[in-house]
C-alpha cells in the first residue's frame, strides 16, 4: 500500500503514544461564574455539564446583583486539566455568562458549605452526639426530646466529618447546600 | 414613534436588519406574522414544504452569501421539525435567525395544542435562544439575535414568540438604538502570539498551511489574504470539506483536501510536517484519524475565534484567538516587517517529496466502458460545468467525498455541504436556497438516491419560485458509504443499505412539474450532463453509476494519518476493534 514505505512511529516522537501521563490525573477545581439572573440561565449551565458529560460535584447557585440582574454560579467540578480547560471555554461561550473565574488556581480562596443534619436518639448517644456538636462548634437549630436538627458551616471536608460522626448516632436526614466560594483578599 | 403589533415590529426588525428573503411554514402561533408578512413587498417569503426544508435553505442562502439566513416556524411541530437543521448550522457555523410562535403566553405549561418547550428543546443546538414574554421587548431582542449569531463563531439563534405577543402593540426599537448586551467577541489576535507565530513560521522547514471554514466565514477578504500568505510563502495548502474554495483548486499549493477521505499528500504532509498553521479549523476527528499519533513532529498554530477550539483536541504550541481575517492581515503585517523570512530551500525540498507522494495519484480509479464510475461522472460534470458562475451542493455520502475530490473549488461560498452533522437531506434545500440567492447561477446539488428521499418534497419549494436547481443524483440503488462501512467493517453484511423500492425519478421529476433525464452509459453521459445544463428549470438527474465503488483514499478509523487504505489495497481487517467502535 505505502509506495513510498513510510515508517510509521519513525520519528523521536511518534512512537504512538504521545499522551502525557499527567493528563490523566483528575483535579477538583472551584469555579464561580458570574451571570445574568435571566429566565433559563441555570439550564444552559448545566445542560452543558450534562450535554458534555463533565462532572458536577457540587452547584449553588442565587441573585447577588439584585439591581444589575445578576447571579452566582458556584461548581465544583472534577476533571484532567484539559477537560477543567474546555469547561472554563465553554462555560466562557454562554451568551449570558460574564465571567467565569477558577478559584483553585486563581491564588488562595476561601470555601463554606451549610448542612442541617437531623439525629435522633437517647441515652448516650443523644448525649454524645450533643459532645460532639460542641467541639465542632454547631449550632442547635431544632431540638425536641428524641431529636436534634444541628447546622454546621465550613469546608465540605469538616462538614463530611462531622457527618461521619453522626452516623452511628442516629442520623436521620442531611440537607446541604453546596459550596460557595471567593477569592481572598482583593486579588 | 408610534405603537405597533409585535406581528409588525418582527417585520420592521427584520427589514432593519437588511433582510430580503425569510423561508418558512406558517401555522397557527405564527398568523399574525404572515398576516404582516402579506402586506408588504420587501421581504420575499419562500414556502417550503418541510421546516428541516427551511432551516436547510436558509443555511445554503447564508453560506453562499456570507449574510444570515432566516427562519419562520409555527409553534410545536414547526419548531420540532426545525431543530436538525439548527444543529446542522451550529455544527458548521453558519449563521441563522430562526423565528418560532409559541402559544400565547397565559398558556404556556398547559400542554396548549402544539406546545412545545422549544426553548428547551433547542438550546443545545442553538448559540442562544430567547423567548420573548413582552411585546416592548420584541425589537431589541430580534437585533439581538442578529448581533448574536452574526459575531464571533457564527450560529443559529432562535426567537420564540408568543401569538398574544405578536397581537400586542409596543414601540419599535431601531436597530441603532437596540442594546446589544456584553457579547462581544475578541477579533483581533494577540500580537506576541501571532509574532510567536510569525517566528516559528520563518524557520519551518516542512511547512503546512491546513485552512477550514473558519476563513470562509470570516469573508472574502480572508480568502484573499489566505491566498497572499501562500504566494508570498510557497507554503503547500490543504483544507478541510468545509474550507474548499479559500485557496483555489487550480493553485500551484494545493493538495487537495485532507482527513478521512483526503487525499494521500494532503495526509502526509499533515502527518510529516515540522510546522503547521491551522487557519479556522477544528481538528476534528475526520480530520485528525488517531489523536494519539497525529502529526508528531510539529510546531502547532491554531487560529480560531473560538476559543473552546483551542486545545480541545490537539494541544497546540502556538494559539491565537481571533478572527481570521483580522489575525492573517496581522500576520503577513508581522512576517513582512521582519524581512518576510522563509526557510525557502528547505521549502522546496519538502514540495518535492509532496510532489511524490501526489504523483502516487491517489484519486485513480479504474475506468469503464459500459459502466458509469462516479469519478467519471463528477470528472465530466466538473469539466462541462467549470466555466460556468457555479455554486455546488452536497447531500451526505460517497457522492459528497467524491465530490469534494473530484470538483474543483475556485472560490469561498461555492461549495455548501453538511460537514459536523453530516444530514442527508441538506443538500436539496440547501440548492434551493442559494439558487434564491443567486437566480442567474448555476446551482447543482449532487445527491445520492437515498439522501435525496430525504427532502424530496422540496422539489415543489423549486418549481414554485422557478428555482432551476439541477439535482444531480449518484444513484447507485444503495446507501453507499454504509455499505462501503459494512464492507470494510462488517463482514460484507450489508444489513439495510439496499435503496429497495427506489422511485423512478424522471417520472417523480415530472410529477412535481419539473425535467427528469435518466442516463445510465457513458458514452450519453456527457449529452445528459448539457441538457441538465441547458434545461431552464429545476432538473432531476437520474445518472445510474457503478453500484459497488468504494470511496478511496481512506483513513480508517482508528488510523493515522500515514495508514491510507488506498484503491487497490486489500481492505480485509483494515479497522481494527478499536477503530470499530468510532463512528
Ligand atoms: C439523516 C441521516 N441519517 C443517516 C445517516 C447515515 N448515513 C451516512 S451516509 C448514508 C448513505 C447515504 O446514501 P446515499 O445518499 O445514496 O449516498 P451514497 O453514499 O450512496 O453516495 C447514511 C445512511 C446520515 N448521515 N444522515
Ligand atoms: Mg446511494
Amino acid at each position: 500500500m505505502n509506495a513510498l514505505h513510510i515508517q510509521k512511529g519513525s520519528s523521536r516522537k511518534s512512537a504512538y503514544d504521545l499522551k502525557n501521563p499527567l493528563d490523566e490525573m483528575l483535579e477538583t477545581h472551584t469555579l464561580t461564574i458570574l451571570v445574568d439572573n435571566e429566565a433559563g440561565v441555570l439550564a444552559r449551565v448545566i445542560g452543558l455539564f450534562s450535554g458534555r458529560g463533565y462532572n458536577i460535584d457540587s452547584l449553588t447557585v442565587a441573585e447577588t446583583d439584585a439591581e444589575g440582574h445578576k447571579s452566582r454560579i458556584t461548581i465544583v467540578t472534577t476533571g484532567t486539566p484539559a477537560v477543567i480547560e474546555q469547561i472554563k471555554a465553554q462555560l466562557g461561550l454562554i451568551i449570558p455568562v460574564y465571567e467565569v473565574n477558577d478559584l483553585t488556581v486563581e491564588g488562595p480562596s476561601v470555601e463554606r458549605e451549610m448542612a442541617l443534619l437531623k439525629v435522633a436518639g437517647s441515652g448516650d448517644k443523644r448525649v454524645e452526639a450533643m459532645r460532639l456538636a460542641d467541639i465542632f462548634r454547631v449550632n442547635v437549630v431544632d431540638s425536641t426530646l428524641e431529636s436534634f436538627v444541628f447546622e454546621i458551616t465550613g469546608t465540605p471536608e469538616k462538614i463530611d466529618a462531622f457527618t461521619d460522626l453522626m452516623r452511628p448516632l442516629g442520623l436521620t436526614d442531611i440537607a446541604r447546600t453546596g459550596v460557595a466560594a471567593m477569592a481572598r483578599g482583593l486579588g | 414613534m408610534s405603537e405597533m403589533t409585535g406581528a409588525k415590529i418582527v417585520i420592521e426588525a427584520l427589514k432593519d436588519q437588511g433582510v430580503d428573503t425569510v423561508f418558512g411554514y406558517p401555522g397557527g402561533a405564527v398568523l399574525p406574522i404572515y398576516d404582516e408578512l402579506f402586506q408588504q413587498n420587501e421581504i420575499r417569503h419562500i414556502l417550503v414544504r418541510h421546516e428541516q426544508g427551511a432551516t436547510h435553505a436558509a443555511e445554503g442562502y447564508a453560506r453562499s452569501t456570507g449574510k444570515p439566513g432566516v427562519v419562520l416556524v409555527t409553534s410545536g411541530p414547526g419548531a420540532t421539525n426545525a431543530v436538525t437543521g439548527m444543529t446542522d448550522a451550529l455544527m458548521d457555523s453558519i449563521p441563522m435567525i430562526v423565528l418560532s410562535g409559541q402559544v400565547p403566553t397565559f398558556m404556556i405549561g398547559n400542554d396548549a395544542f402544539q406546545e412545545a418547550d422549544t426553548i428547551g428543546i433547542t438550546r443545545p443546538c442553538s448559540k442562544h435562544n430567547w423567548l420573548v414574554k413582552d411585546t416592548a421587548d420584541l425589537a431589541a431582542t430580534i437585533h439581538q439575535a442578529f448581533h448574536v449569531a452574526t459575531s464571533g463563531r457564527p450560529g443559529p439563534v432562535l426567537v420564540d414568540i408568543p401569538k398574544d405577543v405578536q397581537f400586542a402593540s409596543a414601540k419599535y426599537t431601531p436597530k441603532a438604538k437596540a442594546h446589544k448586551g456584553h457579547y462581544n467577541p475578541q477579533v483581533k489576535g494577540d500580537i506576541d502570539a501571532i509574532t510567536q507565530a510569525v517566528i516559528a513560521l520563518e524557520k519551518a522547514k516542512r511547512p503546512i498551511i491546513y485552512s477550514g471554514g473558519g476563513v470562509i466565514n470570516s469573508g472574502t477578504g480572508a480568502s484573499q489574504l489566505l491566498r497572499e500568505l501562500v504566494a508570498s510563502t510557497n507554503f503547500p495548502i490543504t483544507s478541510t470539506l468545509m474550507g474548499l474554495g479559500a485557496y483555489p483548486a487550480s493553485g500551484e499549493n494545493w493538495l487537495g483536501m485532507l482527513g478521512m477521505h483526503g487525499t494521500y499528500e494532503a495526509n502526509n504532509a499533515m502527518h510529516d510536517c515540522d510546522f503547521m498553521l491551522c487557519v479556522g479549523a477544528r481538528f476534528d476527528d475526520r480530520i485528525t484519524g488517531r489523536t494519539d499519533a497525529f502529526s508528531p513532529n510539529s510546531y502547532k498554530v491554531h487560529i480560531d475565534i473560538d476559543p473552546s477550539s483551542i486545545n480541545k483536541i490537539i494541544r497546540v504550541d502556538t494559539a491565537i484567538i481571533g478572527d481570521i481575517g483580522h489575525v492573517l492581515e496581522d500576520i503577513l503585517k508581522v512576517w513582512k516587517s521582519r524581512g518576510r523570512k522563509t526557510n525557502s530551500v528547505a521549502v522546496k525540498d519538502w514540495l518535492a517529496e509532496i510532489e511524490g507522494w501526489r504523483n502516487v495519484d491517489c484519486l485513480k480509479y479504474r475506468n469503464s466502458d459500459s459502466i458509469i464510475k462516479p469519478q467519471y461522472a463528477l470528472q465530466r460534470l466538473e469539466a462541462l460545468t467549470k466555466n460556468h458562475d457555479r455554486y455546488i451542493t452536497t447531500e451526505v455520502g460517497q457522492h459528497q467525498m467524491w465530490a469534494a475530490q473530484f470538483l474543483g473549488f475556485e472560490d469561498p461560498n461555492r461549495f455548501m455541504t453538511s460537514g459536523g452533522l453530516g444530514t442527508m437531506g441538506y443538500g436539496l434545500p440547501a440548492s434551493v436556497g442559494v439558487q434564491i440567492a443567486h437566480p442567474d447561477a448555476l446551482v447543482i446539488n449532487v445527491a445520492g438516491d437515498a439522501s435525496f428521499l430525504m427532502n424530496m418534497q422540496e422539489m415543489g419549494t423549486a418549481v414554485q419560485y422557478k428555482a432551476p436547481v439541477k439535482q444531480f443524483i449518484m444513484n447507485n440503488e444503495r446507501l453507499g458509504m454504509v455499505r462501503q462501512w459494512q464492507q470494510l467493517l462488517h463482514g460484507e453484511r450489508y444489513s439495510s443499505t439496499w435503496s429497495e423500492a427506489l422511485p423512478d425519478f424522471v417520472k417523480l421529476a415530472e410529477a412535481f412539474g419539473a425535467k427528469g433525464i435518466r442516463v445510465d452509459n457513458p458514452s450519453d453521459l456527457d449529452d445528459a450532463i448539457l441538457e441538465m445544463i441547458d434545461h431552464d428549470g429545476p432538473v432531476i438527474m437520474d445518472c445510474l453509476i457503478e453500484k459497488h465503488e468504494n470511496c478511496f483514499p481512506m483513513i480508517p478509523s482508528g488510523k493515522a494519518h500515514n495508514e491510507m487504505l488506498m484503491g487497490d489495497d486489500s481492505t480485509e481487517g483494515a479497522i481494527d476493534s478499536s477503530g470499530s467502535v468510532m463512528v
